[in-house]
C-alpha cells in the first residue's frame, strides 16, 4: 500500500544521508561540544589537555568578572566593542550605504552604473587576506594612497591603523561589504514595477519622494533581512584580524578575535569555548528572528 | 524651463555623487593594479616604469607559493565536489521525497548553520579534528567547510528545485524512466544551472577564506595561499611587496574569473544569502 | 489499447476531499473527456489513472488488470502535460524519442521512429533545435508526439491544449479528432473547455465537486443535460435558466415568471411530482429563441440590456423584470435600440425543466 511519490522515502533518506553526516558531525556536534568544553578547564597543551576537569560555571564568571569586565583585552571591553562595531559598520555604514548605491544605480547611466557596481562588488568578492593586504598598502604611512591624496588636499596625513583602528575596521568592514546590501536592495528595486515609478513622474514626485514614498515602503521586507543577516555576519566576522591581529594594544579586538587569541594564543580552551557559547546565544537570537520574519512558513504541511 | 534645468542639475548631481563613491571603492585597490607589474613597488601608488613581470616570474619560481597555490586548489575543489554533491542529492529528497519533517529539518538545519559561525565553533572544531587524527590534513579543511557550507547550499538548491515543475519527472516516469532513470536523465541536467551557482559560491567561499586552514594546518607544504601568503613577509615582518602584489594577483585571479563566469552565464541573479 | 476502470476510488489530500467516491468504465477505443471547473477533482483522477496519485480508497483497473499500487512506468501509459513538460536541455529528437532511450532501444532505431512520428505532427524539420526555440504550438506537438511514440495501452491528455492561443487550440483540437478517429486510441481527456468536450469526446463525465454528475455522449449531453450545473456548463453562451413558480390546474402544469409567457405543459407523473414543491427551473437554450411573432405562444419579454453583433449571428441580451437575464442567438441584421422591449419565442419541444433541487424532469415522451 505504498503511496506514489517522486522519490521514495527510502531513497530520499539515502540522498540526505551524506550531508546529515556531514553537517551532523562538522556543524552539530560542535554546537553541542562547545557547550561542554565550556564547562571545563581544557587546554591546548598539559595535563588538562587529555583530562580536562568540570569546573562549572567558572568560565563563565571569568568572562563576567565586575571587576575586569571593562577592562581593555577583557571580554566585556571585546563584547562592547563588537556591538559598536556592528552599529557602525554594518547597521549604518553598510546598509545606509547599500540603500544609497542601489538607489544611485537606478538612477545614473549605464556605464557610470556598471562602473560602480563593479568597484563595490570587487571589494566583496575578492579573498580577505588580498583585500586586508591592499588596505595595509592603501594606510601605510609613508607611502599609502590614502595619506598620498590627503597630502595632496593640504590635509594633515595619519598613521592611521595607530592612531584610530577602531575606525580603520569599521570603515573598512563597510567598504568590504556594502555590495551584498547594494546586490539585494537592487534585486529589490527591480522588483517593482516601473509603472509605480512612472505614475510618481507623473504626478511630479522627486527622487527623493519616489524613494521615502514608493520605493522603501515596498522593500520592507529586504530591509529586515538585510539588517539581520548583515548584523549576523559582522558580529561573527574576523577578516578585521588580517588588518590589526587584534591590537593595537586590544583596541581592535571584536569577540571573534577574542576567541581565538583566548583558544590558539593562550590555549584556555575551556573559556574560548564559553566565549563561544555566548557567541552562539546572540547568533540564536539573530537567526530566530530572522527566520521568524523570513520564513513565514518554515514548516509546511506535509 | 526651470523644471528641465531641475531635472538636469539633479541628474548631474547623482552622477557625481556615483562617480565620487565608485571612487571611493575603488581607491584601495588602484594600488594592485600597478604593483604587480612593478619591479620596485613600494606601498605607494606609482605606474610602473618600465613595466614588468619578473615579480610574477619570481613567484613562479618559488616552489613554495605555487605549492600553495595547488594546496588551494586541492582543498576548494575537494569542498566543491562534496558540497555540490551532498547538497544535490540531499536538496532533490527535500523538494521530492515525502519524508516526514522534512520542513523542519530545513528549518532546523538552516537555524544551526547561522547559529553555529567559525568564529564560534573555532574551539570545538578544532578538538573534533584532533580526536578524529586529522589535524594538520587537507581532508581535515576539505570536512569542515563541507559540513559548513551545506546548509546553505542546501536551501539554496531546494527553492531552486522546487521552482521545477514536477511534470519533468512524471513525464518521464509515464514515458517508463525509473525514479533513478527520472533524476539522472531529466531532473538532474534541469538543475545543473543551480549545482553550478552554489559551486562557485562554495568554491570561492573556501578559496578565499584564512581562519579555518589558519587553525586546522600546522605544515608549510599543506597550507592554502590565504595563509601561505604571510611567507612574503622578510623576518623583521615588513612584507616583501612586490612578490605579494604579484602573488596576491595570480591567487584572486581564480575568484574573479568566476565572478565573470557567473555574471556572463546567469547575469549574477541574487540567490538569497549567497556568501556566508 | 485497453479498458479503464475505476471501483469506488476516492482521494483526499489531509482535510480537503478531492474525490470522494467514484466509479467508471471506459471501454477499449473510446474518447473520454473529464469536464469541469477548476478544482472538480478531473484532473487528480487523471492523475490516478498515471500512477502520479495514489487513491486513498478504491481500485484502478487497466485491461482488467488492478493497476492502483503500480508504478506509472509500469502501467502501459502515455501522457500529454499541460505544460508540455519538454526538457530543455533535450533537443525535440531526445525528447521525443526519450520513452524509447528508457525503453533500451538502440540510437539509431529510436530517431528513426521520432523522425517518423514527427513527419507526421509535421516537426519534421525542427528535430535539432531545443525546446525553447520552437513556438508554443509546435511544443504543443512535440508533447504530443512523445505519448504516440511508444504503444500504449491508454493516451491521458492533461489539458493539453490550455496554454494554446484560441487559432492554434481549434487547429489542434482539429488534429487529435482526426488523430482519433485514425488510431481509434482509448483516451482520458481533461479539459475545463467545454468546446473541446464536445468536440473530441465519445463520452463526456461532468464532474462537479468531485464527482461525475453526468456521464454520456456529448449529444445526449447537450440535448439533455441532467442537472442545471451541467446545462450551465455545457454550451456557449450556455443555457438561460429561469426560475418560475409551478402549478397544476386543469390537467396541466403551469409556469409563472416575470415576462414569462408559455402555454400549459402536460402533466406527466414525473413533472407533477416535481410541480409540488411549486419551484422550477426552466431551461431553454440562446440557438432555440427567435424574435416573437404574432402566433408564438411561448415568450420571454424583457428590456433589452446589450447587443453584440458576431457576424453570422447577434448575441442578443434582455433583462426581464426580475434581473434575471436572458440570451438568444438571432440570426438577424436588424438593428434594435437598447431599452426598447423585446420579444423572444421558443418551442414547447426545446424546454427542459429542473426540479427545485436542480435535476432534470423527464419531458413527455420520454418515458
Amino acid at each position: 500500500m505504498k503511496k506514489f511519490s517522486l522519490l521514495s522515502t527510502r531513497a530520499g533518506a539515502l540522498f540526505l544521508a551524506p550531508a546529515t553526516a556531514l553537517v551532523g558531525v562538522f556543524v552539530i556536534v560542535p554546537f553541542f561540544w562547545v557547550i561542554f568544553v565550556s564547562f571545563t578547564n581544557r587546554t591546548l597543551l598539559g595535563r588538562t589537555a587529555v583530562d580536562p576537569d568540570f569546573v562549572g560555571l567558572q568560565n563563565y564568571f571569568a568572562l563576567f568578572n565586575p571587576a575586569t569586565f571593562f577592562t581593555r583585552g577583557q571580554f566585556g571591553f571585546s563584547l562592547i566593542l563588537t556591538i559598536q562595531f556592528v552599529l557602525l559598520s554594518a547597521l549604518i555604514g553598510q546598509a545606509l550605504l547599500g540603500l544609497l548605491l542601489a538607489w544611485l544605480s537606478q538612477t545614473v547611466t549605464p556605464t557610470l552604473k556598471s562602473f560602480l557596481q563593479t568597484a563595490v562588488i570587487a571589494a566583496w568578492i575578492l579573498p580577505e587576506v588580498v583585500i586586508g593586504f591592499a588596505w595595509f598598502a592603501f594606510l601605510d604611512y609613508d607611502n599609502g594612497t590614502l595619506n598620498m591624496i590627503l597630502r595632496g588636499l593640504g590635509l594633515p596625513p595619519g598613521d592611521w591603523l595607530l592612531q584610530q583602528p577602531f575606525w580603520v575596521i569599521v570603515f573598512f568592514n563597510t567598504w568590504r561589504g556594502a555590495a551584498f546590501s547594494m546586490m539585494l536592495f537592487n534585486s529589490a528595486f527591480q522588483s517593482i514595477p516601473p509603472s509605480y515609478f512612472q505614475a510618481a513622474d507623473v504626478a511630479g514626485a522627486t527622487s527623493w519622494q519616489k524613494l521615502r514614498d514608493i520605493a522603501l515602503p515596498l522593500i520592507r521586507g529586504h530591509v529586515v533581512t538585510d539588517l539581520i543577516l548583515i548584523t549576523m555576519w559582522t558580529f561573527n566576522v574576523f577578516t578585521p584580524f588580517l588588518l590589526t591581529h587584534g591590537g593595537p594594544s586590544y583596541r581592535t579586538e571584536i569577540l571573534s578575535i577574542y576567541t581565538y587569541r583566548i583558544a590558539f594564543k593562550d590555549f584556555e580552551f575551556g573559556k574560548g569555548a564559553a566565549v563561544g557559547v555566548v557567541i552562539m546565544l546572540i547568533n540564536l537570537a539573530f537567526a530566530l528572528v530572522y527566520l521568524r520574519l523570513a520564513h513565514k512558513k518554515p514548516v509546511e504541511a506535509e | 524651463m526651470q523644471k528641465t534645468q531641475n531635472i538636469f542639475v539633479r541628474r548631474a548631481i547623482f552622477a557625481a555623487a556615483a562617480t565620487f563613491l565608485g571612487t571611493v571603492f575603488a581607491l584601495p585597490l588602484v594600488w594592485f593594479v600597478f604593483a604587480p607589474f612593478n619591479a620596485r613597488a613600494e606601498l605607494g601608488l606609482a605606474i610602473p616604469s618600465p613595466f614588468t613581470l619578473s615579480n610574477f616570474a619570481t613567484v613562479f619560481q618559488n616552489t613554495f607559493a605555487m605549492q600553495a597555490l595547488l594546496n588551494s586548489l586541492i582543498q576548494a575543489a575537494g569542498g566543491v565536489v562534496l558540497v555540490g554533491g551532498a547538497a544535490t542529492l540531499a536538496a532533490y529528497a527535500l523538494s521530492r521525497s515525502p519524508i516526514p519533517g522534512k520542513g523542519a529539518v530545513t528549518y532546523i538545519l538552516l537555524l544551526f548553520s547561522s547559529v553555529v559561525s567559525g568564529s564560534a565553533a573555532m574551539v570545538p572544531i578544532f578538538l573534533i579534528i584532533s580526536a578524529a587524527g586529522l589535524i594538520d590534513t587537507h581532508l581535515a579543511v576539505i570536512l569542515v567547510f563541507a559540513g559548513g557550507l551545506l546548509p546553505t547550499a542546501m536551501f539554496i538548491l531546494r527553492d531552486f528545485i522546487d521552482a521545477i515543475p514536477r511534470s519533468y519527472e512524471e513525464s518521464a516516469m509515464v514515458a517508463g524512466a525509473s525514479p533513478l532513470q527520472a533524476f539522472f536523465d531529466v531532473a538532474l541536467p534541469v538543475i545543473r544551472p543551480g549545482i553550478v551557482v552554489v559551486v562557485v559560491w562554495a568554491f570561492v567561499n573556501i578559496w578565499g577564506s584564512f581562519l579555518i586552514p589558519f587553525i586546522l594546518l600546522r605544515s608549510d607544504k599543506l597550507m592554502p595561499a590565504s595563509v601561505a601568503i604571510y611567507s612574503f613577509y622578510s623576518e623583521a615582518g615588513t612584507p616583501i611587496v612586490t612578490l605579494l602584489a604579484a602573488y596576491s594577483l595570480i591567487y584572486s585571479l581564480p575568484v574573479i574569473a568566476l565572478y565573470l563566469f557567473v555574471n556572463w552565464k546567469f547575469g549574477f541573479r541574487f540567490f538569497g544569502g549567497i556568501k556566508s | 489499447m485497453a479498458s479503464v476502470e475505476f471501483q469506488n476510488i476516492s482521494k483526499t489530500f489531509g482535510a480537503f476531499v478531492a474525490v470522494p467516491d467514484i466509479s467508471f468504465q471506459i471501454a477499449d477505443g473510446e474518447f473520454i473527456c473529464l469536464l469541469g471547473p477548476s478544482g472538480c477533482g478531473k484532473t487528480t483522477s487523471l492523475r490516478m489513472i498515471a500512477g502520479l496519485e495514489t487513491p486513498s480508497s478504491g481500485r484502478v483497473m487497466i485491461g482488467g488488470r488492478d493497476v492502483t499500487y503500480l508504478h506509472p512506468k509500469d502501467r502501459g501509459i502515455s501522457m500529454v502535460f499541460q505544460d508540455y513538460a519538454l526538457y530543455p536541455h533535450m533537443n525535440i529528437a531526445d525528447n521525443i524519442a526519450y520513452p524509447l532511450k528508457v525503453r533500451g532501444e538502440a540510437e539509431t532505431k529510436r530517431h528513426a521512429r521520432a523522425k517518423d512520428v514527427a513527419d507526421v505532427l509535421k516537426i519534421g524539420d525542427l528535430l535539432k533545435r531545443l525546446p525553447s526555440q520552437i513556438s508554443g504550438g509546435q511544443q504543443q506537438r512535440t508533447s504530443l508526439a512523445r505519448a504516440l511514440v511508444y504503444p500504449s495501452e491508454v493516451y491521458l491528455f492533461d489539458e493539453p491544449l490550455s496554454n494554446l492561443d484560441a487559432k492554434l487550440r481549434l487547429e489542434a483540437r482539429g488534429f487529435l479528432n482526426h488523430l482519433q478517429r485514425d488510431m481509434g486510441m482509448t483516451a482520458v481527456y481533461v479539459t475545463h473547455d467545454q468546446a473541446e468536450a464536445m468536440a473530441l469526446a465519445t463520452r463526456i463525465a461532468v464532474m462537479d465537486k468531485g464527482r461525475i454528475v453526468q456521464f454520456a455522449p456529448p449529444i445526449e449531453i447537450y440535448r439533455r443535460p441532467a442537472t442545471t450545473f451541467v446545462a450551465n456548463f455545457v454550451g456557449n453562451p450556455p443555457m438561460n435558466l429561469v426560475p418560475v413558480e409551478a402549478s397544476v390546474g386543469d390537467g396541466a402544469l403551469h409556469l409563472r415568471a416575470d415576462g414569462l409567457q408559455v402555454a400549459p405543459i402536460e402533466l406527466t407523473d414525473a413533472v407533477a411530482k416535481a410541480a409540488r414543491s411549486g419551484k422550477m427551473t426552466l431551461g431553454v437554450r440562446p440557438e432555440h429563441l427567435r424574435i416573437a411573432g404574432a402566433t408564438d405562444h411561448n415568450i420571454l419579454s424583457g428590456e433589452l440590456f446589450a447587443n453584440e453583433n458576431m457576424g453570422p449571428e447577434s448575441l442578443v441580451t434582455l433583462e426581464r423584470g426580475d434581473n434575471g437575464r436572458v440570451t438568444a442567438r438571432i440570426f438577424t441584421d436588424d438593428e434594435i435600440k437598447v431599452g426598447t422591449s423585446v420579444h423572444l419565442a421558443f418551442d414547447a419541444r426545446h424546454v427542459t425543466l429542473f426540479d427545485d433541487t436542480g435535476a432534470r424532469i423527464p419531458a413527455a415522451d420520454e418515458r
